[in-house]
C-alpha cells in the first residue's frame, strides 16, 4: 500500500480522505441518532387519540346567552344571539379586516358557515373561544357602547384580555388589531333542533 | 505536562498534600490564573459588584431548585397541588420556595445592572467581544430558564404564559404551526407541555447555563476586566509584568465583592421574608388559581422582567408596519443619496427595501397574493425576538472612538437616559392592559428602542470626545 501514498506538503492525502469519510459517516450516524429524540417531541398517540366529538344539548341556551364545552381541550363557544344582535352583523361591516371569511377559509370557517352570520341557524353561533393571535381566551363584551379598552361604537363581541384584538358576535375580528383571522368555527352539525355535536361535520 | 515537583522534606503535611495534587490537577495553577493572580483594574465602582452578585443568585436558584424538585410533582393533575404543598406543610418549604420565586426576580435585576454597566464603559468592545456575547446567550438561556419555570406551578398565568408564548412560535411563516406543535407536544398547553418544560427547566437549560458561564468566565480571564475609564491596564505594566493599575483579584476584589454580597443579602432578605410576592410583580395574583384551559384571566401579563418585550410585540399592529415601511423607506433613500455605495451595493438595497416592504404588506393593495406579505403577528414576534438579539451586535454597533461614558460628548449621556426611560416605560405599559393611547406610546417606544440601536453606529461617533487618561483615575479612600 505504501507505494500508492500520495504526499502533499507533509499531508498524506489517502489519510486525509479516510479522516473526511469516516468524519462523514459520523455526521450521518449523528443525525440518524437525532432524529429519534427529535421526534420525541411531537404530540403522543395518546395525545393524538383524545379530540373525539363532543355532544352539547342546547335547548337550555336562553336568548343571548353562552354556553363553554371543552373539545380537544380548547373551550368551545356556543351563543344563541338575539335577533337584533343578529341585524346588527350586516352593519358597519367596514370596521371588519375579514367580514366575509375569505381568510384562510379552510382552516377558520367550514362552508355552511361561510356566510355573513357564520353559522348553521343564523341565531346560534359555534366558534372555538381562542384568539387568532397567540391562543388567549377572550372574554365576553356582549353589551353594546362604550367601555374600557372598547370603542365607544362598540357593537358587542370579544375582547381579547392578551393584546386586545376585538371581534363582533359572529367572530370576526376587527381591523388594525394583532389577530389575523376571524375565530375558528369548528366542525359542527345539528343532530337534532337542540342537539349538536362538536368536531364532527357529519352525524 | 509540567515537571513533577518534589515537595521540601521539611514541609508541612499540607504543602505535601497540595504538591500530590498540583502533580495531578492544576489546582495551584487554577487559583492563581484566576484569583490570586488575576489582576483586575484598581478603580472598579459600584456597577462592577453585579457580576459576582449574578453568580451567588445563580448559586441560590440551583440550591433552592434542587430541594424544590424533592417535593414538586411535575404532573398536570398534581403541580399546582404539589406546589400549595411545598407552601402549607413541608417544613420551611415556603422559604426554600420563596427563595426561588424572588430569586427569579433577583436574577434579572443583577443581569439587567450588569449589562447596563456594559454600555455605560464599553465592556463589549474589542477585545471584550465574545465576553459579551457568552454573556447575551446566558441572558437568552436565564429567559428561556424563567419562561419554562414559570409553567411548573401550573396556576392561570403560568398556562396561559405558556400558551402565548408557544404560540408565537407558530407566526413564523411555514414552519410555525408545526414548530408549536412540537414544543408543547400536544394540541393545547397540557400535562405533555408541562412535563418537558420541567425536564427543560431542571436540567437541560441549567447544563447550557453552566457551561456558558464557564465560556464567559475563561474569555473574561484571557482579555482581562474592562474598568469605568475604559483604558487597557495591560499597556502599562512593571517590570514584573504585573499591569500597574491592576490588583489581584483574590483578596482584593473577593473581600470587596463581599460587602456587595452582605447589600444584595440584606434586599433580598427583606424581599424574601417581607413581601415575597412583591405586591404581584413577581408572584403574580392570577398564578394563586390553578390553571383552566377553559377562562383566560381578565388581565394577563408577563412577569416584570419580560414586559419591555412584551410591549413591543404588542405594539406591532398593522398601523405600526405602515410607520416601519416609511422607516425603510427614509433610510434606504438616505443610503442611496448619503451613502458612499458602488452600483451593485446600491441595487442591493433597493431589491433588499423592496422584498421588506414586501413583507410589511405595502403592495397588499395589488391583490396579488404572492405580494400579500406577512401578518402583523409575524412582525410582531420578529420585532420581540429582535429586540434582544440585537444585544449581541453592540460590539459592531457601537463607533465611538472612547470606550467609557466618562470621555463620550455629554449629550451621550442624554441618548443613553432616554434608552433607560424608554426602556422602563415599555416595561410599565407591557404590565398593563391595552388601550389605545398606551398601545401609541408602546410603538413611540418601539421606535426609539430600536432607533438607539441601529442609529448607534452614527450616533456614538458624533460630538466631541474628551481626551482618555493613560492611567486609570483612582482615589484612594
Amino acid at each position: 500500500m505504501s507505494e500508492s501514498v500520495v504526499v502533499h506538503d507533509g499531508i498524506d492525502e489517502s489519510k486525509r480522505r479516510w479522516v473526511a469519510i469516516t468524519c462523514g459517516a459520523g455526521a450521518v450516524a449523528g443525525v440518524a441518532t437525532a432524529v429519534p429524540f427529535v421526534s420525541t417531541f411531537a404530540p403522543s398517540e395518546r395525545a393524538k387519540a383524545a379530540g373525539a366529538a363532543v355532544e352539547v344539548d342546547i335547548s337550555d341556551l336562553k336568548m343571548g346567552e353562552k354556553k363553554t364545552v371543552e373539545w380537544r381541550g380548547q373551550p368551545v363557544w356556543i351563543v344563541r344571539r338575539t335577533p337584533e344582535q343578529v341585524a346588527a352583523l350586516g352593519k358597519d361591516t367596514a370596521e371588519l379586516a375579514d367580514p366575509d371569511s375569505k381568510r384562510n377559509p379552510d382552516e377558520q370557517t367550514p362552508p355552511y358557515a361561510r356566510n355573513e352570520h357564520r353559522s348553521i341557524k343564523p341565531e346560534v353561533l359555534v366558534v372555538v373561544g381562542i384568539c387568532t393571535h397567540l391562543g388567549c381566551s377572550p372574554g365576553d363584551k356582549f353589551s353594546a357602547g362604550a367601555q374600557p379598552s372598547l370603542p365607544a361604537d362598540w357593537p358587542g363581541g370579544w375582547l381579547c384580555p392578551c393584546h386586545g384584538s376585538t371581534f363582533d358576535l359572529a367572530g370576526r375580528v376587527f381591523k388594525n388589531k394583532p389577530a389575523p383571522d376571524n375565530l375558528r368555527v369548528p366542525p359542527h352539525v345539528y343532530m337534532s333542533d337542540s342537539k349538536l355535536l362538536i368536531g364532527e361535520d357529519k352525524a | 505536562m509540567s515537571e513533577f515537583k518534589v515537595a521540601p522534606a521539611n514541609a508541612t503535611a499540607g504543602v505535601k498534600l497540595l504538591t500530590w495534587v498540583d502533580n495531578r490537577f492544576p489546582a495551584s495553577k487554577l487559583w492563581k490564573e484566576h484569583l490570586s493572580e488575576y489582576y483586575a483594574p484598581k478603580n472598579f465602582n459600584f456597577w462592577y459588584f453585579f457580576g459576582s452578585l449574578a453568580l451567588l443568585v445563580l448559586v441560590i436558584q440551583i440550591v433552592t431548585g434542587i430541594f424544590l424538585v424533592m417535593h414538586y410533582k411535575p404532573d398536570a393533575a398534581q403541580a399546582f397541588a404539589s406546589v400549595e404543598y411545598i407552601m402549607r406543610d413541608v417544613p420551611w418549604g415556603k422559604l426554600v420556595r420563596y427563595m426561588h420565586s424572588t430569586g427569579a426576580s433577583a436574577f434579572f435585576i443583577v443581569v439587567y445592572m450588569h449589562m447596563f454597566r456594559g454600555f455605560l464603559y464599553g465592556s463589549y468592545r474589542k477585545p471584550r467581544e465574545l465576553v459579551w456575547i457568552f454573556g447575551c446567550a446566558i441572558f437568552l438561556c436565564l429567559m428561556g430558564e424563567a419562561f419554562m419555570g414559570y409553567l411548573l406551578p401550573w396556576g392561570q398565568m403560568s398556562y396561559w404564559g405558556a400558551q402565548v408564548i408557544v404560540n408565537l412560535f407558530s407566526a413564523i411563516p411555514f414552519v410555525g404551526p408545526d414548530l408549536s406543535l412540537m414544543i408543547r407536544g400536544d394540541y393545547v398547553v397540557s400535562d405533555a407541555t408541562l412535563n418537558r418544560f420541567f425536564s427543560f427547566h431542571v436540567i437541560a437549560i441549567p447544563l447550557i447555563l453552566l457551561g456558558l458561564v464557564v465560556a464567559h468566565i475563561i474569555a473574561l480571564h484571557e482579555v482581562g476586566s474592562n474598568n469605568p475609564d475604559g483604558i487597557e491596564i495591560k499597556d502599562k505594566k512593571d517590570a514584573n509584568g504585573i499591569p500597574l493599575d491592576g490588583i489581584p483579584f483574590h483578596p482584593y476584589y473577593s473581600v470587596h465583592d463581599l460587602v456587595g454580597v452582605a447589600g444584595f443579602l440584606i434586599l433580598f432578605s427583606a424581599v424574601v421574608f417581607f413581601a415575597p410576592e412583591m405586591g404581584g410583580y413577581f408572584l403574580e395574583y392570577n398564578n394563586f388559581i390553578p390553571a383552566d384551559s377553559l377562562k383566560t384571566p381578565p388581565h394577563i401579563a408577563p412577569v416584570w422582567y419580560f414586559t419591555p418585550y412584551y410591549s413591543m410585540l404588542r405594539a406591532t399592529t398593522d398601523d405600526m408596519l405602515k410607520v416601519f415601511d416609511v422607516l425603510v423607506i427614509v433610510a434606504a433613500v438616505l443610503a442611496l443619496w448619503k451613502g458612499k455605495f458602488g452600483s451593485t451595493a446600491k441595487a442591493v438595497i433597493v431589491v433588499a427595501s423592496l422584498i421588506v416592504l414586501t413583507g410589511f404588506g405595502l403592495f397588499k393593495f395589488t391583490g396579488i397574493p404572492a405580494l400579500a406579505g406577512c401578518d402583523a403577528k409575524f412582525w410582531g414576534v420578529l420585532v420581540m425576538g429582535g429586540s434582544v438579539v440585537i444585544l449581541f451586535f453592540m460590539p459592531w454597533l457601537d463607533q465611538s472612538p472612547v470606550k467609557s461614558i466618562r470621555y463620550r460628548p455629554d449629550w451621550h449621556k442624554a441618548v443613553y437616559g432616554v434608552f433607560v426611560v424608554v426602556f422602563l416605560i415599555l416595561g410599565y405599559l407591557g404590565i398593563e392592559p391595552p388601550d389605545p393611547l398606551k398601545t401609541a406610546m408602546a410603538q413611540v417606544g418601539t421606535v426609539l428602542y430600536f432607533g438607539f440601536f441601529l442609529l448607534m453606529p452614527w450616533w456614538s461617533q458624533m460630538g466631541t470626545f474628551k481626551p482618555v487618561p493613560d492611567r486609570v483615575v483612582f482615589h484612594a479612600h
